[in-house]
């Protein structure tokens, strides 16, 4: 039974390979990239045994540790699409607990991450090579660390599932993962910037660490090489028991599991509340507006746009700094609004086919158009000031102020008015609802791209009075300038609304049946 | 059933033609739907019911042909008979992010009503759909027929003359199925007109006074049930009409002794 589930799951891989020849490639790629890796790390721990005992033992226990914490921590992310076999889908066979819970452990064991990390954690008994007991407690403490890794790794990914099974859990992890991302690069930087500043002390940060649970294991051939035996033997038993909790927990986790399936809970909110519906105009537009708003909240294809908002004047902050200058801070304000302003030219085709109930209620286009713009104006224009003063104060340039605000303002309502046109005239490949907002839809890149492109160069056009006004301001240190770009972003800007909103009504009210069969053709 | 000469048909079509490339999905159907009947519109799969409906309610421009909704030309007048309407589309999304009350509420603010209004009819609808407990929960956690029920009291809000139901039976329990009946009975007795589409030939038998079967995008037959079905049972008529019924009894394995 145990190699059945063992052969399940490389089956399970096979075939999602089968499935396209493109996968295999990815695959190849990432072997061999894999391989490398696990060659430079095997020969690093085997130069290790040529140095000082206590770079070794540095090393080895930061090393193992953060491998049993990225074991630990990557199945609260992947919960539910990793590849490996999936208990839930194993809860209608009748297999016994115990034979489960050693079936699932040789097969993450034997997976490519298993194998790469007891490759790996073997090539630690090369380091210890100069002390024969050292060595041979190497062997045993690996195979322990990788069972660590494994069965941590499992338990963790339960209780993610079972937490995770809920549909508001899963979207918001969606998107949550996508703020280190973009903030990798000054993150890494950071990190290293660190870590060479903190070398002296990483010893002593190992010899911490290689009493917890994480680095305990690892600690313990380099304890017996020094000939402390006494904290090996403790250093020791922190593993095993580490090692015996987590099969324990994991166990009562299968368990119940195998008794009470995940299930979604749905999610339930007073049932004569209407939420926004109640605070708008009760209205065609202020139902829109309603409506849009709700979707900014719950849709996290919506809260992908949003994520911006606090990351950008990080991300600028921090590459500011390696400027030298804070000038750049003062972007924030501008972009931001630029961001959002455009982020609503999708706003059909998010709705995808649900747009019909607007064409079946008979929606005035002006109606379609002015709702969206109020649901995004109401958190949009407040942000976009509240961040334009933050950074003036932030770099004490008070004296670019309306200047700045006048470009933002302007940026963020002709934004607007180019969205309320676009939307309404074209459909684009974007994620359906319900799909991941970073989902790519098959030849909706291009057009997309090309119409992205078209529109931050027809923005650039119809906010250039009031940003000429406003360089002429910054340049010249004349503040006159400065309030004259911020009454024309604001007039100009408010006019080129009003257009925006007219046209793009006249064209839904004259398209409408016309839109729909191309989201009908899209879906 | 007697028919006032003076009163314009709730539903009239002419000469409806609408292509889809090479493929010819309604094919010169016209159809009179009197006012005040339960229509019943069958048809195999890919008939042209659908489309011709979404056609109807001002949801797809047709190449050719005229639809009047008591009397208002459908595509002339597109906001006036959008009043006269309501519409359950099969296949179409709805906004599932809102909970089931707010979808209503949405749909009845989207047709000009006050916020009064649509509370007290929201309140109403939920209730005889047996959705009252499932008001709060968002629309994209309901099950199939919930969605279905959901949908169809959006149609239902603003009060319509002419209902038009496409599938409104498909995955809702037999309690609600018997229900949501009712509710349809109850609004043509007092002078309302429904048009529904469905696969189950029984219910549209038991349910409908007219019925048309509509195959490859024309009309094969029309009327009053008892006219159609002549004397056979709709289900035989159908098959009889649209032909395409296979002989003998399944793969051989297929049967236990």
């Amino acid at each position: 039974m145990v190699a059945h589930l063992v052969r399940l799951r490389f089956l399970i891989l096979a075939n999602s390979l089968k499935k396209s020849p493109w996968q295999i490639v990815a695959v190849v790629i990432g072997a061999l990239y894999g391989l490398g890796i696990l060659a430079a790390v095997v020969a690093g721990l085997v130069a290790l045994s040529f140095g000082s005992l206590e770079v070794a033992r540095t090393v080895v226990t930061l090393g193992g540790a953060a491998v049993i914490l990225g074991w630990w921590l990557i199945p609260i992310v992947t919960a539910g699409i990793d590849q490996t076999v999936d208990t839930a889908r194993l809860v209608t066979f009748p297999i016994p607990l115990n034979t489960l819970v050693v079936g699932l452990t040789v097969s993450g064991v034997l997976g490519v991450p298993g194998i790469v990390t007891s490759v790996a954690s073997l090539a630690t008994i090369v380091t210890w090579r100069n002390s024969a007991p050292a060595a041979i407690a190497a062997l045993i403490c690996a195979a322990i660390a990788v069972l660590t890794c494994v069965i941590g790794s499992r338990l963790v990914a339960a209780l993610a599932t079972n937490l995770g099974s809920g549909r508001r859990f899963r979207e918001a992890k969606g998107v949550l993962i996508f703020i280190p991302l973009i903030l990798l690069g000054p993150i890494l930087i950071g990190l290293s910037s660190v870590l060479s500043s903190a070398a002296d002390a990483l010893p002593d940060i190992a010899t911490v660490i290689g009493w917890t649970p994480l680095g305990a294991i690892w600690a313990v051939p380099a304890s017996i090489a020094e000939g402390s035996y006494g904290a090996a033997v403790v250093q020791f038993l922190i593993g095993i028991v580490t090692v015996g909790i987590l099969a324990v927990l994991w166990r009562m986790s299968l368990a119940r599991a195998l008794e009470t399936p995940p299930h979604s809970a749905a999610v339930k909110a007073g049932v004569r509340t209407i939420g926004l519906f109640g605070v708008f105009p009760a209205t065609p537009w202020g139902a829109v507006a309603a409506r849009a708003l709700t979707y900014w909240l719950r849709d996290p294809r919506y809260a992908q746009s949003l994520i911006i908002v606090p990351v950008l004047p990080l991300l600028l902050f921090f590459y500011s700094g390696s400027f030298g200058s804070n000038a750049l801070l003062n972007a924030t304000g501008p972009i931001v609004a630029l961001l959002l302003a455009l982020s609503i030219y999708t706003d059909v085709s998010y709705d995808n086919t649900a747009y019909a109930l607007h064409l079946e209620k008979g929606v005035s286009g002006v109606a379609d158009r002015l709702g969206r713009v109020v649901a995004l104006t109401v958190f949009g224009l407040p942000i976009t000031l509240i961040l334009c003063i933050a950074s003036v104060w932030f770099t004490d340039a008070w004296r670019i102020l309306p200047g700045l605000l006048g470009v933002s303002v302007g940026t963020f309502l002709s934004g607007l008015a180019l969205s309320s046109v676009i939307s309404g005239r074209l459909v684009f490949a974007v994620p359906a609802p319900g799909e991941s907002p970073f989902k790519a839809r098959p030849g909706g890149g291009f057009t997309l791209a090309l119409t992205t492109f078209a529109t931050w160069g027809g923005l650039a056009v119809l906010a250039l009075p009031e940003v000429v006004l406003a360089v002429i301001g910054f340049v010249t240190g004349n503040a006159l300038f400065g309030w004259l770009a911020l009454l024309v972003g604001a007039v100009f800007g408010g006019a080129l609304l009003v257009i925006g909103i007219r046209w793009g009504g006249a064209i839904l009210d004259r398209r409408g049946p016309e839109l729909l069969a191309q989201l009908q053709a899209q879906k | 059933m007697p028919e006032s000469v003076s009163l314009p048909p709730a539903l009239e079509i002419r000469g409806l033609v609408r292509r889809f490339g090479e493929k010819v999905a309604v094919d010169n159907l016209s159809l009179v739907v009197p006012s005040g009947s339960f229509y019943g519109l069958v048809g195999p799969n890919g008939a042209g019911k659908t489309t011709t409906l979404s056609m109807a309610t001002g949801l797809l421009r047709p190449d050719a042909g005229d639809i009047s909704i008591h009397g208002v030309d459908v595509w002339h007048n597109l906001l006036q008979a959008k009043r006269l309407v309501g519409v359950l589309s099969d296949g179409v999304r709805l906004f599932d992010r809102l909970t089931g009350t707010q979808l209503v509420t949405y749909a009845g603010l989207l047709s000009g009503m006050s916020r009064e209004v649509v509370a007290e009819r929201t309140a109403d609808l939920l209730q005889v759909l047996d959705l009252e407990s499932a008001g709060g929960t968002l629309v994209v956690d309901y099950s199939a027929g919930m969605t279905k029920k959901i949908a169809l009291a959006c149609a239902l809000i603003h009060a319509p003359r002419l209902l038009v139901l496409d599938e409104p039976f498909e995955s809702v329990d037999p309690v609600s199925s018997a229900n949501i009946r009712d509710i349809l009975d109850g609004f043509v007795a007092s002078g309302g007109t429904v048009i529904v589409s469905s696969h189950a030939m029984d219910l549209v038998q038991r349910m409908c006074d007219h019925v048309a079967v509509i195959a490859q995008g024309r009309v094969l037959a029309s009327g009053t049930t008892d006219e159609v079905r002549d004397g056979s049972t709709l289900e035989d008529r159908f098959v009889e009409l649209v032909g395409g019924r296979r002989q003998g009894k399944g793969p051989e394995w297929l049967r236990i002794s």
